[in-house]
């Protein structure tokens, strides 16, 4: 790291560029790669650090260049942007990457780039840097490769035997939000690139099932990104594409990103604070769909299909199906507990243990840290519970709702990605 | 009343054996930490050894217990017993009552172990030290409870290939490629002030922040700030705090490019569909970007509404910005040549350019004394974007158009996207968006800038071997 004034300069800009990718997790890769010297990937992720805007950083998050030949009109790399533009070698990301892990600042690297030249051209670049870490430096930390859509498959084959993680952004949830602000991208050419990452996990899989030892192939799967906020599509329809991609791609994780306002911003897009509590109702719609049984079609009661900014999913799913309640904690199944506001899925499993052994009362579901406030008037307990009586009554959204100042500053997007609802 | 001295929870374990196997019940025992005050007080040396050896506990039980073994209340091992007791005598399902008082308070112990020891892999930031030619990786690091032994192996296995330690104020560990070796707590003097390193990793952190987005609250949760002493990157939180108000207004104030495109001058009269003639119209009057301030006129697309071939340019050129017409400049000339060549006729064409003003500059250049000459420049991707909307229209009105023809690079892309070569897609039909039978080929003005005659010559030949391929 001698000449570090020039790595310095070209850090601020390629972390600046890709810091609008909201993924960070580390997590999925259950074992360390065999004769690994220098890094683990044990299962769980570490977040090694947290910024002020409350995005954790566990991996060295990067661009390789931000040069980019395309114009897609929400992203400050865009081609027609003033933005300063800098590449990195395969060699400075590599040390870089060395020296920030064996000082535990990181759990591995995110590399991402913008396209220059080609897809492929682009594709191998990123596929050497990871190569580089784990041959020559027998790298064994967590590797997260973006993936170019539209590079060759044998190239997509090679990224995903060095990396622990593809992705390719879907970037925006419907075909008509990219006509409109990414008209050079094809929805069809980006889910394409993920079926073809999907296939190939599915072989792997298979090939091992019949007792071969295939190479690994991305083991901790693949996610997306989608910008909320920067067109007018409304939740419901985010939620279907995303459901899509969970059942279709089977995709770990879809990350949503409110749209933020970038240095250099183009014209057309007018200026303004990101959406965060949107952001923060999609992440809990998310969980509803995974873990709590909930199915798309179900989560956003609105007319106008957007979630309820006020108050959670779940809450407001409760509010208009009071019918399906009250639930008695004592009784109830698995799958209605999950729908109780306030109570998160890993309560309904402790309230499940503790009642094969002794009836519940209210102060236990208190002791439980359940959401008292949200999950009162909707359930019955082995004692008597007078918030109960409040179920019909036509207020209540406002007598649970927080106070529209607290809402302002909300602060909660943790709970979301614990999946506490 | 029996007093026992525990030194770890292995030693727990011996002893709760020996108790439990002896029926002491936890109101007559007491057990405390090896160095809490009641050091000195006696072994349960008087128990029957044999008796403590034939029960069974659950997993779930022991590594409870291991983990709060690593706590630093003086009361775990009392407490632990008294759960152990709890669970042999009358209660052997206790541990799935989460809302039993001992559990629960078990449960919280664990609870805290663990996130101190995540957060102990998560914090812990080495320094690099080196002596005679070898580096060594040395942390200075605080942590709540006594769980440098519950972390190590973490450590050994994540760093096989390095030397390194980490000095906390209970214990020290250090790792020497084989073997982890633990000695006594020792002072934060004790270990490296600096690392060079550091710089590099305030810039990451900085640039990795979007002012944006603050969530102080949300960072200090996951980061409490009694951490940040030992974290080299908590120094500049304020000052990154501080400029972000000031960074989000300029971003929000500062835009770059045309606020308006094309779209914002396509404006549909009410019952009628748009024709040609229409939206040449309509083009007239478009300023969405700069060039029509340089530009005598639009120069929109010319040729029958019927017409089954579309040839598309790049933009009009000198002769083409003052007759309004495009295609009749020098370039025009080799285009309608090469029309001919491939047995068609031009005035069953199509002709029209993704964009529809003149963009060049205007220099005194050698050879044309005192006169001013209008050189061409390429357009960028800027007024390809705010342009292309006319395109787009006219497209939508040529509904026999059975051919599209790319003129040239810049016409190219914007129907087949960036990054494609002229030299890699010309002369096939392609099937684009726009057309099942889109052919990409050479621009005649590159015919014309071609500098040997050879090379002018084969050019020719291509572009009429490509038209051809249209009328077939």
């Amino acid at each position: 790291m001698t000449q570090l004034p020039i790595i310095q300069r070209k850090l601020s800009i390629l972390a600046d560029a890709a810091k609008y990718d909201a993924s960070c997790a580390s997590s999925g890769s259950k074992s360390t790669r065999k004769d690994s010297s220098i890094g683990s990937t044990e299962g769980t992720g570490i977040c090694h650090s947290y910024t002020p805007d409350g995005r954790c950083i566990s991996l060295l998050k990067i661009l390789l260049t931000n040069y980019c030949i395309y114009d897609c009109q929400y992203c400050v790399n865009r081609v027609t942007s003033d933005t300063p533009r800098a590449r990195f070698s395969a060699d400075e990301v590599v040390n870089l990457t060395m020296e920030f892990y064996k000082r535990n600042y990181i759990e591995g690297l995110f590399l991402s780039s913008g396209i220059i030249q080609n897809s492929d051209y682009t594709m191998e670049q990123l596929t050497l840097v990871a190569k580089k870490l784990r041959t020559e430096h027998r790298f064994g930390g967590y590797i997260h490769l973006k993936t170019i859509p539209g590079a060759a498959e044998e190239l997509i084959t090679e990224a995903g035997l060095w990396a622990d993680r593809l992705s390719v952004n879907i970037e925006l949830p419907t075909e008509m939000d990219l006509k409109q602000l990414a008209p050079e991208k094809k929805k069809t050419q980006i889910v394409g690139a993920m079926s073809g990452i999907k296939d190939k996990i599915d072989e792997i899989k298979s090939d091992r099932k019949s007792g071969m030892r295939p190479p690994k192939f991305a083991p901790a799967g693949q996610s997306t990104q989608m910008i909320v906020g920067a067109t007018e599509t409304p939740d419901n329809e985010i939620l279907k594409t995303a459901s899509e991609l969970y059942t279709g791609q089977r995709l770990r994780r879809v990350y949503y990103s409110a749209y933020s306002p970038i240095p250099h911003a183009d014209s057309l897009l007018p200026g303004k604070s990101p959406p965060l509590v949107r952001e923060h109702r999609l992440y809990q719609a998310d969980w509803l769909l995974r873990f709590y049984g909930f199915d798309v079609n179900e989560i956003v009661v609105r007319e106008d299909k957007n979630l309820d900014l006020e108050i959670d999913p779940k809450l407001a799913w409760a509010l208009q199906q009071r019918g399906y309640f009250p639930v008695d904690v004592n009784t109830a199944s698995r799958e209605q507990l999950l729908r109780v506001p306030g109570i998160g899925a890993r309560n309904v499993k402790r309230i499940l243990s503790i009642r094969r052994h002794q009836r519940l009362r209210t102060d236990d579901l208190k002791k439980l840290r359940v959401a008292w406030k949200r999950a009162k008037s909707f359930v019955i307990t082995e004692d008597h519970n007078p918030a109960l009586s409040d179920l019909d009554r036509s207020d209540l959204k406002q007598l649970i709702a927080p106070k529209e100042k607290q809402l302002t500053f909300f602060d909660t997007f943790d709970a979301a990605l614990k999946g506490e609802l | 009343m029996r007093t026992i001295q525990i030194e770890d929870f292995d030693d727990w374990r011996a002893k709760a054996r020996k108790l439990i196997g002896n029926q002491v019940p936890p109101s007559e025992v007491q057990l405390f930490d090896r160095d809490g005050q009641q050091s000195l007080f006696g072994d349960p040396s008087d128990l029957d050894e044999a008796s403590g050896a034939t029960f069974r506990v659950s997993r779930e039980f022991v590594s409870l217990a291991q983990a709060v073994g690593y706590h630093r209340d003086f009361n775990r091992w009392n407490l632990l017993y008294r759960t152990l007791w709890r669970i042999k005598t009358d209660q052997p399902h206790l541990l799935e009552i989460e809302t039993d008082p001992d559990v629960h308070r078990l449960i919280q112990m664990e609870k805290q172990v663990r996130r101190d020891a995540h957060k102990m892999k998560a914090f812990v930031r080495f320094r690099k030290v080196e002596r005679d030619e070898k580096e060594y990786f040395i942390a200075w690091h605080q942590p709540d409870h006594r769980i440098v032994r519950r972390v190590a192996p973490f450590f050994s296995r994540r760093f096989k290939g390095m030397n390194w330690a980490i000095l906390t104020p209970d214990e020290s560990v250090t790792w020497d490629q084989s073997e982890l070796h633990f000695g006594p707590g020792v002072t934060r003097s004790d270990a490296p002030g600096f690392d060079e390193l550091e710089d590099l990793w305030r810039t990451y952190y900085a640039n990795i922040f979007n002012p944006a987005r603050v969530k102080v609250k949300m960072m200090k949760s996951e980061m409490p700030v009694r951490y940040w002493k030992n974290l080299p990157e908590a120094d500049i939180i304020a000052d990154l705090l501080t400029d972000a108000p000031k960074r989000v207004e300029e971003m929000i104030q500062q835009h770059e490019g045309f606020e308006q495109t094309a779209i914002n001058f396509i404006k549909p009269t009410e019952g009628e569909s748009f024709t040609l003639a229409t939206l040449k119209e309509m083009a007239i009057e478009c300023t969405a970007c700069d060039l029509c301030r340089d530009a005598t006129q639009t120069v929109f697309g010319t040729g029958p509404v019927e017409a089954k071939i579309v040839l598309l340019g790049e933009q009009p050129g000198d002769q083409e910005d003052i007759a309004g017409v495009p295609f009749v400049g020098p370039a025009g000339k080799v285009l309608n040549e090469a029309i001919d060549n491939a047995g068609l006729d031009r005035d069953k064409l199509y002709l029209t350019n993704v964009v529809k003003h003149f963009k060049h500059i205007e220099t005194n250049t050698e050879g044309i004394p005192n006169g001013k000459r209008r050189l061409h420049q390429k357009p960028n991707a800027r007024e390809v974007r705010c342009c292309r909307p006319w395109f787009d229209a006219e497209w939508s009105c040529l509904e026999d158009a059975e051919f599209l023809v790319c003129l040239g690079e810049t016409a190219a892309r914007a129907i087949l996207g960036p990054g494609n070569k002229i030299s890699e897609v010309r002369g096939r039909l392609l099937s684009t968006d726009y057309c099942a039978k889109t052919i990409v080929t050479w621009h005649p003005a590159a015919i014309l800038r071609s500098p040997r005659e050879s090379h002018r010559q084969e050019k020719m030949r291509e572009l009429i071997k490509d038209l051809a391929l249209a009328g077939v």
